[in-house]
Formats: C-alpha cells, sequence, structure tokens
C-alpha cells in the first residue's frame, strides 16, 4: 500500500517523485487532482477572458479619446462624441450621498450591536440585517419608484429647499428622481454591508482594550468611541470601501430613480446618470461600434473602480483583523 | 435523503416536460419602436390565436430595434423612422419596409388644476422644449389659450432617454417648424435635449409625465388616452388647432399615399390640409429581405399578408390609422420580394 | 473640587447614555426598513396575486388582466441552467483549494473569485453578450444562465471550500488509516460530513442571483410568450417588475407589486431556511 507515503490530509501536495505518482495515478488521485485542477482553472480562465474582452471591445473609444474621454462632459451619439464625465460624476455623487447617509447609521448600528446589545438580541438583529443585504436590487428600485420618489417630489425635497436652499447642493425644482433619490436608495441597500463587517471587526477588538479604558474611568460611550473603535478603524475603513464598491456597481435600484439625464449639476434634486446606469438603458440600442465600445469602455472602468477598492477594503480588514489578534497574543 | 431526491427527481423532470411541451410551437423574436406597441401586441395576440406562431416583440425603441436587426440578434426590427441611406449600406444584409399603420404623436401634459385641452401652436413647443419657454403662463401659451387659467409654475418637460422614433417625429416637425431648433439640435432618433428628464420608451415618458405636476412629454396618442392623461390640439400648417385621432392622421397622409416611394419610406410630419394632424407618421416593420429559415420566412409572410388585411380592423379602435389602399396594395406585392 | 468633577462625570455619563441609545435606534432603524419593505410588498402585491398571475401569459398592452406565468418559468430555467454551470465549478474548484491546492495556485484562485464576486452585475452581463450573443444571433437562456452563473460561481467556491476545510482532521486521518485513497477519502467520508454547509451555501447563491436584472437586460432579454427550449430569449421575474414598474399602466404596477412580493417572498425563505440551518454550525461567508 503507498498511501501512508503519498498525501497530506487536507493540504498541499508535495511534489513526488515519478514513482508516487504513478501510484497516486493508480489509485485516481491525480485524476482528481487534475479535473479539480482544471474546474479551478476554469475560475481563472473567466476572469482572464472577461478582463480580455473588457479591454479589446473598447479598443476604438480608447484609441480616439484616450484620457480626454474621463473628462469630456458630452455623451452625443449622434456625433459620435463620447465622454464619460457625466456618468462618473453621477455614480461619484450618487455613492457619496449614499455613504454619507449610511455611514453614521450603520457605525452606530455596528456600536450598538457589538458592544452593547445582549448576545442573543445581537446575533438576532444581525440576522434581520442580513436578509436586508439579500433583497434584489430590482425591489428597492420598486419600493423607490413608487414611494421614495413621490415622497422626495411632494414634501423631501420643498422641504430641504425651504431650510437648506440657500445651498447649492438643494436648489432648483424637486423632480423627485434624480442625485438625492438614487444615493437615499443606495444608502439603504449598503447599510447591511457597513453593520455587518463593522461589527465583526469591532467583535474581534480585544477585551483587553476596552477593559483597560473602563478601568481607567471612563464611561461605556468613551471607551467605545475613544478606544475600541480607532482600534478597529482599519477595518471600519474596510467596511466603507467595500460598501462603496457595492453601490458602485448598482445598477436597476439606481437607474429607476435618478432621471436618466446625462448631466453635471450641483444641486442634489437634478436627474443625473450613473456609470450602471446608462449601460443598461442604451447597450442595446447602440448602433455603430464606437458607440457601443463606449458602453464597453465605461464597464471597463466601473470593473477598475469595484476592483481595487474590494482589494483595499480586504486588506485593511484583514490588516484590523491581523492586529487584534497580535495584540491579544 | 431517500424522499429529497425523490422530490429533486420529480421537479426536474417536471420542468423538462414542461420545457418539451414549449417546444412545438414557432418563435419569432423582434424588437423595436414603443410607439406601434400597442397595437403590436395586439396582433401578435390574435395572430397566435389564429396560427399559433408566436411573435415575441420587445418594445425597446426604435434605435434598440434598429440595432438589433442589423446585429443580426432579432428576426425582424420596427422603427417610426425610416433607415437612413447610411444605415441599410452598413446592413450586411437587404432590409425592406413594411407600413404598418398610422399613428400621431400628442403633447401630453400634467398641470394640477387644467382638466381642458390646451391649444399649442409650434413656437410654444419649441420654445418649452429649446427651455426658451419655462413657466406655463407664459403668453406664447396663455395667448392661444383664452379662457383657461395657467398656473405660474415652471415646466418640467420630459423626453426620451432612448434612441426613439417617437423622438425623431417630434423633432423632425419641430425642424420643420421652427429655424431655432434644426440649427440648435436638429431631428434624430436621439439628440442632445437642451432641458428635460429621460424617461425610456413611450411608456417611461408617458409614466413620467402622469407621476409628475407640472409636465409635459410627447407620446403616442394610444398611451395617452389609456392612461387617461391630458393632451393638446396642435396648430397644422394651415393653422387650424387639431385634435390628434385617426382622421386628422389618414388626412396627413392622403397625399403621401398617392406618392408612395418604392421603399415606403417618408414622412409626413407638418402636412398640408385643413384637417390634418401635424405630427403624424407612418411606422415601418423592418424585415431582412433574406430569411434562411423557411418555417421563419413563411411565418413572416404569412403574417405580413394577415397585418394588411385583418389586422388593419385593429387599428381604429386603438385610435391609430388604417393605411391607405393604395399602399395597402404596393405592400402586398412587396411581400413577394422577401426570399 | 469634587463638585466640578461630579458634574463633569455626570454629563459624560449623560453623553454616554445619549449616544449609546441612538446607536440603538440606528441598529433598530436597520431593522425596521426590512419589515417596512416587507409589510408594503406584501400589502401591494399580496392584493394583486391571484390565480391568473401564476397561470396565465401577459396580455396585449393597455388590456388589463394576464399574468407572469412565463416570466416564472423563465426565471425556473434560468435558475436552474445557472446551477449546472455555477455549482460544479464552484464546487470542485472549491475541493481544489481544499484539498489539493498549493500555495500559489490557491492564492490565485481564491483572488479570482472574489474579483468575480466583487465585479457589478452589468460587466458580467456585457461579458456573456459578448460571448454568447452575439456570435451565436441570438438572445437565448443559455446567455442569462451563463451570466448567473458566473455570479454563483464565488459564493460557492469559497463556502465549498470553508466547509471541506472544518471537517475535522479525525474523521480524514480515519479514513486514510483505513487504505482509502485521497479522492476517495474526498468523495465517500468528507464531502458527505460537509454536504449540508455546500447545500446551503449553493441555495443562498441561488437566492443571491434569483433577484439579478442588469446582466438578464441584454441576454435573456425578454419573451411575451413561453420560451421553447434552451436557445430563445425569455421573461424572467425581474426584467418584468423592472419593465412594468417604469410605464405608466396601473395594470401593469399591480403586477409588478405581485412579482415583487413572489420574487422576495422566495429569496427570504431561502435565506431564512438556509442561515438557520447554518446557524447551528459554521457562519455563512460574507457575500
Amino acid at each position: 500500500m503507498a498511501t501512508a507515503t503519498t498525501t497530506v490530509p487536507g493540504g498541499a501536495n508535495p511534489s513526488a517523485g515519478s514513482r508516487r505518482f504513478l501510484s497516486r495515478l493508480r489509485e485516481g488521485d491525480e485524476i482528481a487532482r487534475l479535473i479539480t485542477l482544471i474546474f479551478a482553472g476554469v475560475v481563472v480562465l473567466i476572469v482572464v477572458a472577461l478582463v480580455y474582452q473588457l479591454w479589446r471591445d473598447s479598443v476604438l473609444p480608447r484609441h480616439k479619446f484616450g484620457w480626454h474621454f474621463f473628462v469630456t462632459g458630452v455623451w452625443d451619439p449622434v456625433f459620435d462624441q463620447f465622454g464619460a464625465l457625466p456618468f462618473i460624476y453621477g455614480t461619484v455623487v450618487t455613492s457619496a450621498v449614499g455613504l454619507l447617509i449610511a455611514v453614521p447609521l450603520g457605525l452606530g448600528a455596528a456600536i450598538f450591536l457589538a458592544e452593547l446589545a445582549p448576545a442573543k438580541i445581537s446575533d438576532t438583529l444581525t440576522f434581520f440585517i442580513d436578509l436586508l443585504a439579500a433583497v434584489p436590487s430590482v425591489i428597492y428600485g420598486l419600493l423607490g419608484v413608487f414611494i421614495l420618489v413621490p415622497l422626495l417630489r411632494q414634501y423631501g425635497e420643498p422641504a430641504l429647499g425651504k431650510t437648506l436652499g440657500f445651498l447649492p447642493l438643494f436648489q432648483g425644482p424637486p423632480f423627485g428622481v434624480g442625485f438625492l433619490a438614487a444615493g437615499i436608495v443606495l444608502a439603504v441597500m449598503v447599510i447591511p454591508f457597513i453593520i455587518s463587517v463593522s461589527r465583526e471587526v469591532l467583535l474581534s477588538v480585544p477585551r483587553e482594550q476596552r477593559e483597560a479604558a473602563l478601568s481607567l474611568g471612563a464611561t461605556r460611550w468613551e471607551s467605545t468611541w475613544k478606544v475600541v473603535v480607532p482600534f478597529a478603524r482599519t477595518g471600519i475603513f474596510g467596511s466603507i470601501f467595500l460598501a462603496l464598491a457595492r453601490a458602485l456597481g448598482e445598477t436597476m435600484a439606481v437607474t429607476m430613480v435618478i432621471g436618466n439625464t446625462p448631466k453635471i449639476s450641483a444641486s442634489l434634486f437634478s436627474p443625473g446618470y450613473s456609470i450602471a446606469a446608462v449601460i443598461a438603458n442604451e447597450f442595446t440600442e447602440a448602433t455603430g461600434d464606437l458607440y457601443l465600445q463606449a458602453l464597453v469602455e465605461l464597464g471597463l472602468v466601473l470593473f477598475l473602480l469595484t476592483f481595487i477598492l474590494n482589494g483595499l477594503a480586504r486588506i485593511l480588514i484583514l490588516l484590523t483583523e491581523r492586529r487584534g489578534a497580535g495584540v491579544h497574543a | 435523503m431517500n424522499s429529497k431526491r425523490l422530490v429533486c427527481l420529480l421537479a426536474l423532470a417536471a420542468l423538462a416536460a414542461g420545457v418539451a411541451l414549449a417546444q412545438g410551437s414557432m418563435l419569432i423574436n423582434g424588437a423595436g419602436a414603443t410607439f406601434p406597441y400597442p397595437i403590436y401586441s395586439k396582433w401578435f395576440d390574435e395572430y397566435h390565436k389564429n396560427t399559433g406562431v408566436q411573435i415575441n416583440y420587445q418594445s425597446v425603441g426604435s434605435g434598440a430595434g434598429i440595432k438589433q436587426l442589423l446585429s443580426g440578434t432579432v428576426d425582424f426590427g420596427a422603427s417610426d423612422k425610416p433607415m437612413s441611406d447610411k444605415q441599410l449600406a452598413d446592413s450586411k444584409v437587404k432590409i425592406l419596409h413594411f407600413p404598418t399603420v398610422m399613428g400621431a404623436v400628442v403633447p401630453t401634459y400634467n398641470i394640477p388644476g387644467v382638466s381642458t385641452e390646451l391649444n399649442f401652436t409650434p413656437e410654444a413647443l419649441a420654445g418649452i422644449f429649446l427651455g426658451r419657454i419655462t413657466k406655463w403662463n407664459d403668453p406664447a401659451i396663455a395667448g392661444v389659450n383664452k379662457g383657461v387659467s395657467l398656473p405660474g409654475n415652471d415646466i418640467v418637460v420630459v423626453h426620451r432617454a432612448d434612441g426613439s422614433g417617437t423622438t425623431f417625429i417630434w423633432t423632425d416637425y419641430l425642424s420643420k417648424v421652427s429655424d431655432d431648433w434644426k440649427t440648435k439640435v436638429g431631428a434624430d432618433t436621439s439628440v442632445n435635449w437642451p432641458v428635460g428628464l429621460g424617461g425610456k420608451g413611450n411608456e417611461g415618458v408617458a409614466g413620467q409625465v402622469k407621476q409628475q405636476p407640472n409636465s409635459i412629454g410627447y407620446v403616442e396618442l394610444i398611451y395617452a388616452l389609456q392612461n387617461n392623461m391630458s393632451f393638446g390640439k396642435v396648430k397644422n400648417a394651415a393653422g387650424v388647432f387639431v385634435k390628434a385621432d385617426f382622421a386628422g392622421v389618414s388626412a396627413a397622409a392622403a397625399g403621401a399615399a398617392k406618392t408612395m416611394p418604392d421603399d415606403f419610406r417618408v414622412s409626413i410630419t407638418n402636412a398640408p390640409g385643413k384637417t390634418s394632424y401635424p405630427l403624424s407618421s407612418f411606422t415601418w416593420l423592418l424585415i431582412p429581405a433574406q430569411v434562411s429559415d423557411a418555417a421563419k420566412r413563411d411565418a413572416l409572410k404569412g403574417f405580413l399578408k394577415w397585418m394588411l388585411v385583418d389586422g388593419q380592423n385593429y387599428a381604429e379602435p386603438l385610435s391609430y390609422a388604417r393605411l391607405p389602399k393604395e399602399v395597402v396594395q404596393e405592400e402586398l406585392k412587396a411581400i413577394s420580394s422577401i426570399q | 473640587m469634587s463638585g466640578e468633577m461630579t458634574i463633569r462625570l455626570r454629563w459624560r455619563k449623560i453623553v454616554s447614555a445619549v449616544m449609546l441609545t441612538l446607536t440603538g435606534v440606528c441598529a433598530v432603524a436597520a431593522v425596521s426598513v426590512l419589515f417596512f419593505i416587507l409589510g408594503y410588498l406584501v400589502y401591494h402585491g399580496g392584493r394583486s396575486i391571484n390565480w391568473d398571475f401564476f397561470t396565465k401569459l401577459p396580455t396585449p398592452v393597455g388590456e388589463s388582466g394576464g399574468g407572469m406565468a412565463n416570466a416564472i418559468v423563465g426565471s425556473a430555467k434560468l435558475l436552474l441552467l445557472a446551477s449546472l454551470v455555477g455549482v460544479p465549478v464552484g464546487f470542485f474548484g472549491g475541493v481544489y483549494l481544499a484539498e489539493f491546492g498549493g500555495r500559489t495556485a490557491g492564492f490565485v484562485v481564491r483572488y479570482c473569485a472574489d474579483l468575480l464576486n466583487g465585479a457589478p452585475s452589468i460587466v458580467i452581463g456585457i461579458f456573456a453578450y459578448a460571448l454568447l450573443v452575439l456570435p451565436f444571433k441570438h438572445f437565448s437562456t443559455i446567455a442569462g444562465s451563463f451570466a448567473l452563473g458566473i455570479m454563483m460561481i464565488p459564493i460557492t467556491l469559497r463556502s465549498t471550500e470553508e466547509f471541506l476545510r472544518t471537517v475535522p482532521g479525525a474523521l480524514r486521518e480515519g479514513a486514510m488509516a483505513l487504505g482509502a485513497s485521497k479522492w476517495r477519502t474526498i468523495a465517500t467520508v468528507i464531502v458527505p460530513a460537509a454536504y449540508r454547509g455546500i447545500l446551503t451555501a449553493v441555495l443562498l447563491a441561488l437566492a443571491r442571483v434569483a433577484g439579478e436584472t442588469a446582466p438578464l437586460l441584454f441576454t435573456a432579454f425578454s419573451n411575451r410568450f413561453w420560451s421553447p427550449g434552451w436557445n430563445q430569449p425569455t421573461a424572467s421575474l425581474p426584467v418584468m417588475i423592472f419593465t412594468y414598474a417604469v410605464a405608466p399602466y396601473d395594470d401593469w404596477h399591480r403586477q409588478a407589486w405581485a412579482a415583487g412580493l413572489v420574487l422576495l417572498g422566495l429569496v427570504l425563505v431561502v435565506n431564512v431556511i438556509a442561515r438557520g440551518v447554518l446557524a447551528r454550525g459554521v457562519s455563512v461567508p460574507r457575500s
């Protein structure tokens, strides 16, 4: 029996001599390894093919416009002028509004769940919040169109206009649809991610930190806000990046409430457009290669943005958890 | 574990059976204009009841319809703007235009407190959509609507966000009546709008106008009727304020019917005649001249014949105008050129 | 001096109490959004759900009545085929990572899975369009399922790997000691021990892609009729919700609510069951 010399349970496969290889082959292990390797390789292949396809199918606008693509504000299919600025602007603004609302609320909720709530309540509430993350985007869009937009148009935006109308942010006629509506919808959609990641990160902060603060006479709040949260700061930033990456890619909910107009405006009441929304709306009707490829280039930009943000997020979260483990040791 | 396996197998079997059952009938895919969508959906439903042929039409806008047809991802397209010479030249296959019905584009509005029909002059419409006329009680509008108390609210303009034949009809008309419009914006399925919100499809524009107070948009007549939305009369070339209906559209097409070109591409906006409705248009099905699948070809030709004869009876109940007799005759002859 | 300190202390305690209450309010607010969404959908959707909704095809534009039978079956077909694409790749890939994987290969595969997970669904739709729609010249259920299947891969892969890793070493060693080869150990001992977790993770992946709309817009397109076979465009619940919600017809709005209720109901039920089952065991990787 060659089994004793072949494989390590659950671990890496040491490189084997040809005799071991043949014995593994006979027993089917090598075949199993190859088959699973092929499937794992498929994952890599899909990613490579995806990036390659995005790159190859955006060659025309990249050559024609180069970097100007990102700073031109005109999107005119009739005259073949394509500039991504209105969509980048809309994506950034709506995500910013979304985060401005979601981060304080999400962090507050995470603090409650990690620091204050008894374990059972914390787990139950987290369970429900995880369910919130499972709600499909189009359902948020449905509620946005029929509930949020009329509310904003009739009450929300006029009220904001009256009280804060001296700011250019809140000027202009209340359409209901626009950057503000999209920002609010995005806030609701990303709060679960901020809460669940921040909660885990806060839970990983070693007890000694809290206890040290409390023993020095800090109140519960002070120990949380001035000691625990700063300790977990990197991880919390990670959760924000994760949420941001999610917000950038949201398509359906945004396109249903943003007004679908490629416009750059200082006012949050103004209708606008986002990268994902314009791709969804115009992809099937983009006549002409330049038009279609301009949309693909937008997709490439979006992919790269989310790729960078997700990568940063994971690094930050990992750093915080390692830090907690390190101190504890 | 055993009962779970049994349930899974049963579910799969049911699904497979369902799929196999649906296998039998023929499915033809088309996409395009939202302008004629109400009558097309009625036609395809009736045709399916009569013959079992399923024609799946997706109303994605004329622009998308043309694009999908040129990419070959649908079997036929539909558009309210005839394809341009360049588009036809770029196409790998020859495309034939078949007019189906004629319809009207109406200026529909939602002004709280105003339920009467408003009159619109060409200058007023151009001014509103250029962003020059910004309030409902502007003299250009109030002047021809004496007796109606218009509020001083800001006008919210709604236009199409997608490539639209309806947009083409609207902008084609505005280009004919306003030099300013012609130079600043022009006429096409997709233009650089000076002001306004975008809606997707006739459905989207109607939806926006319906929900947004003080708004004005342009939609095909039936969308305004089916949704109980107010729409105004438009002053035609002869100086008469005409309300859109199929009689006015037929009047607009009367002249063109006699001089219809062989490829059926023609514009009838701002047509002469006292009773003509100025925002009228034909709408076309775009069929490839060569269809390799014999069954599909026969189904398409069969549908076209049915559409030209029986189908026309469904037009007027949905406020579209029937095709002029001369045009029907020409088209019946043209069907044979689909190989 | 002690007086000042007491005042200051009381102030700090008040601040503490207030802030902590606020955090509680945040948490309750977040959770109540869920119940608000559910309540609204049950109210509006519940009124519009009838037998017709589940059994009839859509009626011509402007005529009321009809249903979404084709969209329900279409979504079911899309999900079935998507699992056939996503689950094997995710599962066997996860087996590789847990049982055979080397350092670098494992890192690369995990990294790619994370990339796919974070990719916006519309971008995956573009990929599927370029690969399966344009060359074959039609929209199809296959193209839509491919896009959805790609989105299922990361969750399935990571869950499989994690659950396989949690199988106790004792089981492995016991099997080895009895002379089983590695693949036999995996197939007959390790996977069966972890299958519950893996299955529930697959269900969660399915629930996630069931609601995806964007990638279907230009792969599966849509269909007013039944979609025969797998090679034709098909209606699906999320796309119908989108189409009906932005239109002006009140009847379509009703149907959109009903469809929203059905979709959300299914997604939530699957999530509750899956997470409940898993709560007894290991936690689910964050999606």
